[in-house]
């Protein structure tokens, strides 16, 4: 395997130590003289018409600068959902409305001189509410008599996908491969079995805040806490018809997003009120808002049957059916129901009659959104499972039953054509496979044969606490492929540096330091060389953003191709300066050499400052774009080890190996760290996270004491494994990508454990103690 | 109105309003290294020293800490010169997104002041306040260890 010098390395995070001190700025750290604060008046009411809104008594309040609700602000139809346009989620918000679809809907904002004194005049705007019936259970959307959440006319699908409001459904997919029916019918195994998820938060530390103000040239600057700097500007643009070229939008360090901050959500209020009065403005949420006004995890309701060969476990016809609850609005709703159907389907590639029928319904919940894992998520929760009453009932071994059926290199499925995102999607075979890598590591490391020897008997043993061990296995993607495009630019300095501007957004996972190192590698000089900006719409140059495991993957690609265009016009001028052809020159540690006299060499700084100030002068410079054909997926192999208390309900995991073939991990510690992130994540989401909502619709645990997740104590052994996995040869120096992948993995393989450890399946995540011990108590 | 605190080891005058907690008046006086995530006392961000022990600047009124000593980040910097900390949380890749760190660190050095070779679970007692989303908290208690043999052999 080819020795890398810079990749494959673990360098430090180029922003870790200011990061660390305090010094890094995030969107509350900057300000401005004069600033105006904004709060937000919010629905009480899951559902309600607006007779009528009085701001009168706000505006009088000193110190209150102007009140926007439907009454001052124009009528323009939107999607919050920061995708590529247009974009596949329905056009169904407009920022303020007359009918308010959750409890936390945006009714009004005021902009005031201080914070405080926006507060107090929230208080003042008189609202005068018709309370309608509200849809809160969202297995009711599609009845005949259930209230119908977007009645309005002008909401519109931006392309042509069903999209039918006036009965709730926000989106639907339906597709079928071979002859699902007629081969399960004639399998003599069967199994089936409704999985559900819950609403969750992906709780960023950072809370969605975004400050606008007017340059010097009259121009709207933004900064914000964006995964999706350039859909901002394009959006914001649209909403308040201000040109894009009037709107610049500046990313600082984010704190954190996993998909929360894919959305239009504060930004368009600031650059409202900043270019109505001219005066800088910032709206910071609160942690209640965040939980209850930005976005969440789409909760799913999934049926699933397979037809199978009891003696080896062979499935000949499986289906897939899906309800997903978009909630208020249905950002993202279409693309996270294919979603949990083209990322998990294709896995057991040999299974020849497949049906999926999916339909994502509104309700008067919170508005659910992307959040990493995006539907693979709720998808795995399900197939995870089924996959594993399949292998139950044949009385195979998992590891054994995987290394089997699972897709190979070289192999594709029906399901890639089948499923886009929002269209057809795109066929395609596999390059590189490491799935089995992954679960014979995995097997090895965790001790799988071992543990599941010895605990084979536990669920028929009168013991209180049992265990049990459990395995799943996934695929995810690397970005949307031709769809999604990045781009790059780079210009050398005098001394061998170079500017690397990308439109990648680094949103603290470490973009920046591993797109230097791609650089790196390809020009063969210190990562440190490269001083990296990322998004900021004025100076850097376009990219999709930071979302569908696409950063490594495809702006790395972008990256790729522009370092080697500067590395030609390196060459040309090398060749110039010591009189050799470009062929018969080498790089090495930021120097041109001849490559058989190597004592004939010039630093990088020299070909710079000769390129800019002695002969045919110029300034070394180059771009580059990149869209993807495929998108890749990385696999993983999960396994636990759980503890059951019979009497308490209480599931313990004593043991997670999280094995991950991500192609090349261009900086290893960085890959764990997302693993290790989104396993944590995973796990938590698996025991302990959920909405609660009381029978009006309100959100009841909108805090971290209410609505816990893991912190240090929490923590299970865990080990992360990246598996020296071949090169993908269609990324980066064979990178894949790593962001997501894990967070699938722990309610299917801890529920597979449980069944393990008990004989009994959980259909319902999390797995709190009640759900534990009405499973144990079931049939 | 403007009153004497002590931060980072400096006598400054701070403007502020009565009423107001102590993150609101050490932000809006130009220490932005102090992270504001739920004003509730309940993510750990806005965490400073009080006289050396850790607590959430979000939950406590700033006049009522006037006379004590107040350290943000920054100011750790100074104490001791230790950089410690912060280069062992970079190094073992316990930063991601960064903005629960200065709190992370902080209750960190509160930790390894008074007791320098803390066990694992002691060192996830004494974090458990601060929440993290991005790292599942396993480089960072990585990084609490290698900070602690670090200054254990200062």
């Amino acid at each position: 395997m080819k020795k890398y010098r810079h990749v494959k390395y673990s360098e430090q995070k180029i922003d870790a130590i200011s990061l660390a001190t305090g010094e890094a700025l995030f969107t509350d750290d900057f300000t401005k003289p004069d600033m105006l604060y904004l709060a937000v008046l919010r629905s009480p009411h899951a559902f309600a018409r607006i007779r009528e809104l009085d701001d009168s008594p706000a505006r009088e309040l000193d110190g209150v600068v102007e009140v926007f609700s439907h009454k001052n602000v124009p009528r323009v139809m939107f999607t919050t959902a920061g995708q590529g346009y247009p974009e596949p989620s329905p056009y169904d918000k407009a920022l303020f409305d007359t009918l308010v679809r959750f409890a936390g809907d945006e009714v009004a904002i005021v902009a005031a001189e201080t914070e405080e004194i926006a507060r107090e005049a929230l208080n003042l705007i008189r609202v005068d509410y018709e309370i309608l019936t509200p849809l809160l259970d969202y297995s009711k959307a599609l009845n005949e008599d259930a209230p119908i959440v977007h009645p309005e006319k002008d909401a519109k699908a931006m392309i042509p996908v069903p999209f039918h409001p006036e009965k709730n459904l926000a989106a639907e997919v339906n597709v079928e491969v071979g002859n699902f029916e007629r081969a399960y019918k004639n399998s003599s195994g069967k199994v089936e079995a409704t999985f559900t998820t819950p609403i969750t938060s992906h709780c960023p530390i950072e809370p969605h805040t975004a400050m606008a103000y007017m340059d010097e040239m009259a121009r709207l600057v933004i900064i914000s806490s964006t995964q999706v700097p350039f859909h901002v500007r394009r959006i914001v643009s649209r909403i308040l018809d201000i040109p894009p070229g009037k709107i610049r939008v500046i990313k600082p360090r984010i704190g954190g997003g996993f998909g929360a901050k894919q959305e239009i959500i504060v930004e368009p209020f600031v650059a409202l009120t900043t270019w109505r009065t001219g005066r800088p403005s910032r709206l910071r949420l609160s942690r209640k808002e965040v939980f209850t006004s930005t976005r969440t995890r789409h909760g799913f309701t999934i049926t699933m049957k397979a037809g199978f060969e009891p003696e080896d476990g062979k499935i000949n016809a499986l289906s897939m059916e899906a309800l997903e609850n978009t909630g208020a609005y249905g950002t993202h709703s279409l693309t996270v129901l294919s979603n949990s159907a083209s990322k998990t389907l294709p896995l057991l590639n040999k299974i020849e009659n497949i049906v999926f029928k999916g339909k994502a319904v509104y309700s008067n919940l919170p508005v659910a959104g992307a959040y990493r894992g995006y539907g693979a998520t709720q998808g795995y929760f399900a197939y995870g499972q089924l996959i594993d009453m399949v292998i139950g009932e044949s009385g195979g071994d998992p590891v054994e039953y995987y290394l089997k059926w699972c897709i190979k290199a070289g192999e594709g499925s029906p399901i890639f054509r089948a499923i886009g995102e929002g269209t057809e999607g795109v066929e395609m075979t596999l390059d590189t496979v490491g799935l089995p890598e992954c679960l014979k590591k995995g097997a090895d490391v965790f001790r799988w044969q071992e543990k599941r020897n010895r605990y084979s008997g536990e669920f028929n043993s009168g013991r209180r606490k049992k265990k049990g061990v459990g395995l799943v296995c996934m695929m995810q993607g690397s970005a949307i492929p031709k769809i999604d495009m990045a781009s790059a630019y780079m210009k050398m300095n005098e001394d061998g540096s170079f500017n690397l501007k990308v439109g990648a957004t680094d949103i603290g996972t470490g973009s920046d330091t591993i797109l230097a190192q791609i650089a790196a590698e390809v020009l063969d000089t210190s990562p440190d060389k490269f001083i990296v900006h990322s998004s900021d719409t004025d100076h850097t140059p376009f990219d999709t953003g930071a979302y569908a495991s696409s950063t490594t993957y495809l702006s790395g690609s972008a990256v790729k191709k522009c370092a080697e265009e500067i590395l030609k016009q390196i060459k040309k001028v090398g060749s110039e300066i010591l009189e050799v052809p470009e062929k018969e020159l080498d790089i090495r540690d930021g120097m041109v050499f001849v490559s058989d006299e190597p004592h004939r060499m010039i630093g990088y700084d020299e070909i710079c400052t000769y390129a800019m100030y002695q002969r045919s002068q110029f300034q070394i410079q180059a771009f580059a774009s990149h869209v993807a054909d495929k998108s890749p997926p990385p696999f993983a192999a999960h396994f636990a080890e759980i503890e059951v208390d019979t009497e308490t309900g209480l599931i313990r995991v004593l043991d997670y190996v999280a094995v991950t073939d991500c192609g090349t991990p261009i900086n290893p510690v960085l890959a764990e760290g997302q693993v290790e992130g989104a396993l944590i994540n995973g796990i938590s989401y698996a025991l302990i996270e959920d909405y609660h909502f009381n029978e009006k619709g309100a959100l009841l645990n909108n805090r971290f004491s209410r609505y816990k997740i893991f912190s240090a104590m929490d923590i299970p052994p865990v080990r992360v494994i990246l598996v020296d996995s071949e090169p993908d040869p269609t990324g980066p120096f064979g990178a894949k990508s790593i962001a997501e992948i894990a967070i699938n993995g722990p309610a299917p393989a801890i529920a597979n454990a449980f069944a393990h450890a008990t004989g009994k399946r959980l259909y319902k995540a999390p797995f709190t103690p009640e759900r534990v011990l009405s499973a144990l108590t079931s049939k | 109105m403007n009153t004497l605190f002590t931060v980072n080891g400096r006598k400054v005058r701070l403007s502020l309003h009565p009423g107001q907690t102590l993150l609101r008046v050490l932000r809006d006086n130009g220490y932005t290294e102090v992270k504001c995530g739920c004003e509730e006392g309940e993510c750990g961000s806005c965490t400073v020293l009080l006289d050396g022990e850790a607590v959430p600047s979000c939950q406590i009124l700033a006049m009522s800490v006037r006379n004590r000593e107040i350290t943000t980040v920054k100011g750790l910097m100074d104490m001791d010169g230790t950089s410690v900390i912060p280069e062992a949380f970079a190094e073992t890749g316990a930063v991601q997104c960064g903005f629960c760190t200065p709190g992370m660190v902080l209750s960190s050095y509160a930790l390894l002041k008074g007791n320098p070779a803390p066990s694992e679970e002691e060192i996830k007692l004494a974090l458990d306040g601060n929440i993290c989303r991005c790292t599942g908290y396993i480089k960072i208690i990585e990084a609490v260890k290698l900070a602690a043999v670090r200054m254990g052999k200062k």
